[in-house]
């Protein structure tokens, strides 16, 4: 099992502030998705659909010659949750090694301290995408 | 009735117009002292992207739920809810939202378990409000706490239970998922994930009538001879029927409630909250899979 620096920073923001200000955090993090590179914008038969989210998610794993991960996500602005999670997600593994992307722990989820102000749906969706990265990682490392 | 009826020609002819008003209505009465806008979505951040001016926000998961129970909060918790958002028993609640106002529809019924009296939805929800370039804010309303009565929670009026359903074969029960849904070969909406149920199919002798069917593209409600055409005609329900209409948490089947409550004005409809992931979860119950509503079950 493996973290990053990234994943800690986000865990100790959501841990340190009470529940209704958790919400508030997620909003932040939901505008500060990056936007598509416009080679992916071009070209949206290259992404692949997170069917767990139950807004449209599209997500895409570059791994580079040093091994390094490069996530690209996108999500619409009027589904702030889901694009929120997204937006954790890219800030928790982008540019980690590809082995600790794979590794990554997946507690990472429950240790945001969420559970209870989402409904279990959207906790699912956030699973979907992080399994989804794996997957991709893995099928690049090939 | 704190404001009157809309007029409007195109709610004229619903069996009760003073249940829903227009964007329009809403933007002309806004800030008047007791009407209270409510906004209730599926993303519960996105009241706080932007809301109508003045609209408090209601979250179905964390507000509405009972906290450890599968069921909804009680009467003590419910005025300390409305208390909390400013709102008072005698206020014009206006409640709308996102999806097509599934969610606005899913509180008005929890509302009306409490016998919240007047209540509208406004036609076309968010998504409309944002088509006509009407304005949004992020400003959080300044509400002073109102004094919400204790009321108790009426759980035999509008509210279905399963043992309610086990007894209503043969009567009209309408499930209002998606056709793959009702058939069977998903347990879930096309592009959302499974929410826990372990077979897939219908309530035996229910009908699949999609909740989408009652709106328009722009999320608007259809005419009412649209509606009587869907539901009286095609789904053979009138004014004398016991209906109970289920989806997959119940959120869905209170937007085919409105329609049906508010809408065509059948006196008696309550929505199966337990729903789909209840039944299809439950052991020994019946459950029939494929297009047909499937015969009434013996021996249930």
């Amino acid at each position: 099992m493996s973290t990053t620096k990234g994943a800690q920073e986000i865990i100790e923001a959501f841990q340190e502030v009470p529940q209704n200000v958790k919400l508030e955090l997620l909003l932040e993090y939901s505008e500060a998705l990056p936007a598509l590179p416009e080679r992916y914008e071009d070209h949206p038969e290259l992404l692949e659909r997170v069917e767990e989210c139950q807004s449209p998610v599209y997500l895409f794993v570059e791994v580079d010659a040093e091994t390094t991960v490069h996530i690209f996500l996108t999500a619409p602005d009027e589904a702030p949750t889901t694009k929120g999670f997204a937006s954790i997600l890219q800030s928790a593994l982008d540019q980690e090694k590809a082995e600790t992307v794979l590794s990554f722990d997946e507690s990472f989820v429950d240790a945001l301290g969420i559970t209870d102000l989402v409904s279990p749906l959207r906790i699912r969706g956030l699973q979907g995408m992080l399994m989804r990265i794996k997957r991709q990682v893995k099928e690049k490392m090939l | 009735m704190s404001f009157p009826v809309e007029s409007n020609p195109r709610f004229a002819d619903y069996a009760h117009p003073e249940a829903i008003v227009s964007t329009q209505w809403v933007s002309e009465n806004l800030g008047k002292p007791g009407l209270v806008l409510v906004e209730c979505n599926e993303d519960i951040l996105l009241y706080s992207t932007g809301h109508i001016e003045g609209a408090v926000k209601v979250d179905w998961h964390t507000e509405l739920n009972h906290p450890d129970n599968r069921d909804y909060i009680d009467g003590e918790q419910m005025a300390a809810l409305l208390s909390s958002k400013g709102i008072s028993r005698e206020d014009t609640i206006v409640l709308y939202g996102d999806k097509s106002n599934w969610w606005a529809t899913y509180a008005m019924w929890v509302f009306k378990l409490f016998g919240h009296e007047d209540i509208r939805i406004m036609d076309g929800g968010r998504a409309k409000w944002i088509e006509e370039g009407r304005e949004l804010t992020k400003d959080l309303p300044t509400t002073a706490a109102t004094n919400y009565p204790v009321v108790t929670r009426d759980d035999s009026t509008i509210r279905a239970f399963k043992d309610d359903v086990l007894e209503h074969f043969g009567k009209p029960m309408i499930d209002v998922r998606s056709p793959l849904e009702y058939t069977g070969e998903k347990l879930h909406m096309p592009d959302y994930p499974n929410e826990g149920a372990s077979r897939g199919g219908h309530i035996p002798t229910a009908r699949s009538v999609p909740w989408s069917k009652a709106v328009n593209e722009d999320q608007t409600f259809k005419t009412l001879e649209e509606l009587n055409q869907i539901y009286r005609v095609d789904a053979g329900i009138s004014d004398s029927s016991d209906v109970i209409a289920y989806c997959r948490i119940g959120e869905r089947s209170s937007h085919t409630w409105f329609v049906l409550r508010y809408l065509l004005g059948i006196p008696k409809v309550r929505n199966y909250d337990g729903s789909w992931t209840e039944w299809g979860s439950t052991v020994r119950v019946p459950i029939v899979k494929g297009e047909e509503p499937g015969a009434v079950p013996v021996g249930f």
